[in-house]
């Protein structure tokens, strides 16, 4: 074991998890204001959720020894993390780390890669339905495919028995375009044909994002937390980590000028939303690829992913589906530009080694990125399109007609996100006298419950 | 006795309010308040798409003046508010029946 590695890891996990609440702050921005609170909840609903799948059974589902020919690790064999416990000089490990903190650092993976998916259902989605939704599709979507991408083990002979993408057919995704991106992306899309429309999309203006402010910080804690997530991916503190670290600065920052660029020319204006989801698309698109390619690789991979998407988040409109957040648009064409740009400009010196079409490498890599990108977009469409028909069909996905109109956050979560003013008038029942004084209004007796308190 | 009730450009309130007060209105009440005239509204653009918003911001201005004054205020605002774009508001004036101050109950243009 590795202290440093170890270290860095824990240090990473806990980066990686910062994400997914920069994540509600990113999308919670960019609905209306009656519908941030529901944005963010479906967020940390992820984290609740898959926070406990993942230490019941998603860890040796996705880790566990292989069953089926790299399609799934054995769900019960690390049951409750059993097998992986002994805090002494017998701890597992995964290369230099603890096997335990390997543990932690894939489950954040997890968590986010559930949360990206909301930003397709904004201010329509029943909150039950979505936890519903969640728990059934980490559990037969993620947890398989992070398992074909990122499962790397060995036999006693040293014959591989880890996932069929990653180390089967030797697709290079450090550190998970396709089983976080492109995966959450394809399920958002489906998400976004099983519910509908929003009431007035791509009419009403009040659709328009309520707070730029909380949608650039969103994407600043994304940023600071995906260091994690790619030089972590390094499972170790040396020049691997670095070299993921440096590609997760120059893609971003060149994907800022690539989308600001289309929109300039296109629209007249540069606009902040634009320099926020250029960040997130280019760091979406340098995830898979970060150990790939050079820093001017990177630069290059960047502003084609800036651009790409800043051209594709319009699509929508033309095909009238309401991925209300633009979750395809990004998280599914940047992680596709990524993964199959690795195909074309992999570095053989990388830490990844792979031979990109450019170095000669001819089209054997491009087309093992194509078919893991593609596997995964099809697999992952499909289910989750299963999946969120069956939950139509039966619970109900949608929140009512005029529930949405009243607002999703106070039809379903009883809250209210903003109280501009402060001239809330009414009255006020505390929990504790809830059962018994249901419709009266605030009497002496709740206001003795009070003083006592 | 007279109400004037003028809607204004939000900047072009502190001109505004030093005009009212160098003529020598002691108060007034000001609000927030939306809307939009023949301009109509303005467009934003959020990820190429063009929203058009046709409510502007806008400040509300009301103030009682006794008959006497009540004209040559009506023009102090129009002169302090006027930037000569379209956009830049309406004043009106209404008769007033009765005011009380309530502190005192003194009545008419006394209470003003």
């Amino acid at each position: 074991m590795n202290t440093g590695d170890t270290a860095w890891v824990l240090i990473s996990a806990a980066l990686v998890l910062l994400m997914t609440p920069g994540l509600a702050f990113f999308y919670g921005g960019m609905t209306r204001a009656k519908a941030v609170l529901n944005m963010m909840m479906m967020s940390f609903g992820a984290i609740g959720l898959v926070g406990v799948l993942w230490v019941v059974f998603g860890y040796s589902a996705t880790f566990g020894s292989d069953v089926g020919g790299g399609l799934l690790g054995n769900p019960l064999e690390k049951l409750g993390l059993q097998g992986v416990l002994d805090t002494g000089d017998g701890a597992p490990l995964v290369g230099t780390i603890p096997e335990i903190v390997f543990v932690g650092f894939q489950a954040v993976f997890a968590i986010i890669t559930v949360a990206l998916i909301t930003g397709a259902i904004a201010d329509r989605a029943k909150f039950g339905a979505w936890m519903t939704f969640a728990a059934i599709w980490v559990t037969v979507v993620y947890f398989p495919v992070a398992h074909w991408v990122f499962s790397f083990t060995e036999d006693a002979d040293g014959n591989p028995t880890g996932g069929w993408i990653g180390q089967g057919m030797g697709a290079i995704d450090f550190a998970g375009g396709t089983a976080v991106h492109i995966n959450a992306g394809a399920a958002a899309l489906a998400l976004a044909l099983i519910l509908g429309r929003r009431k007035g999309f791509g009419k009403d203006p009040s659709h328009r994002p309520h707070n730029l402010p909380f949608v650039m910080l969103g994407a600043g804690l994304l940023w600071f937390g995906w260091f994690g997530f790619n030089a972590g991916s390094a499972l170790g503190a040396n020049a691997v980590a670095g070299y993921a670290w440096i590609n997760t600065l120059a893609a971003p920052a060149a994907a800022i000028l690539g989308w600001l660029i289309v929109e300039k020319l296109r629209d007249g204006h540069a606009t902040s939303l634009g320099a926020a989801s250029g960040a997130v698309a280019g760091l979406v698109a340098i995830t898979p690829a970060c150990s790939a390619l050079t820093p001017m690789w990177s630069i290059v991979l960047g502003l084609l992913a800036g651009a790409v998407c800043a051209l594709a988040v319009g699509l929508k409109y033309r095909l009238g589906i309401d991925d209300s957040l633009d979750v395809v648009g990004v998280h599914l064409v940047g992680g596709l530009v990524g993964t199959l740009f690795i195909g074309f400009a992999a570095d053989p010196n990388s830490p990844a080694a792979g031979q990109g079409l450019f170095y000669g490498g001819g089209l054997e890599l491009l087309g093992k990125q194509a078919i893991a990108a593609g596997a995964v977009m099809i697999y992952s469409f499909v289910i989750a399109y299963a999946i969120g028909w069956v939950i139509n069909k039966t619970m109900g996905f949608r929140i009512s007609s005029s529930d949405e109109a009243a607002g999703v956050d106070v039809s379903v979560h009883a809250e209210s996100a903003y109280d501009f003013g402060g001239r809330a008038t009414g009255s006020f029942v505390p929990m504790t006298e809830k059962r018994s004084v249901t419709s009266e209004p605030a009497t002496a007796a709740t206001t003795e419950v009070k003083v006592d308190a | 006795m007279k109400l004037i009730t003028a809607i204004i450009r939000p900047e072009q309130l502190d001109d505004v309010r030093n005009a009212l007060e160098s003529y020598g209105v002691q108060g007034l009440t000001i609000s927030s308040a939306h809307g939009y005239g023949r301009q109509r509204g303005h467009t934003e653009v959020y990820r190429g798409a063009e929203y058009a918003v046709d409510l502007h911001a806008k400040v509300r201005i009301e103030v009682l003046a006794s008959d006497e004054v009540a004209w040559d205020l009506m023009d102090v605002i129009v002169g302090s508010s006027n930037t000569g774009n379209p956009g830049d508001g309406k004043v009106w004036m209404v008769a007033v029946q009765e005011v009380m101050r309530v502190r005192t109950g003194e009545r008419g243009v006394a209470a003003i």
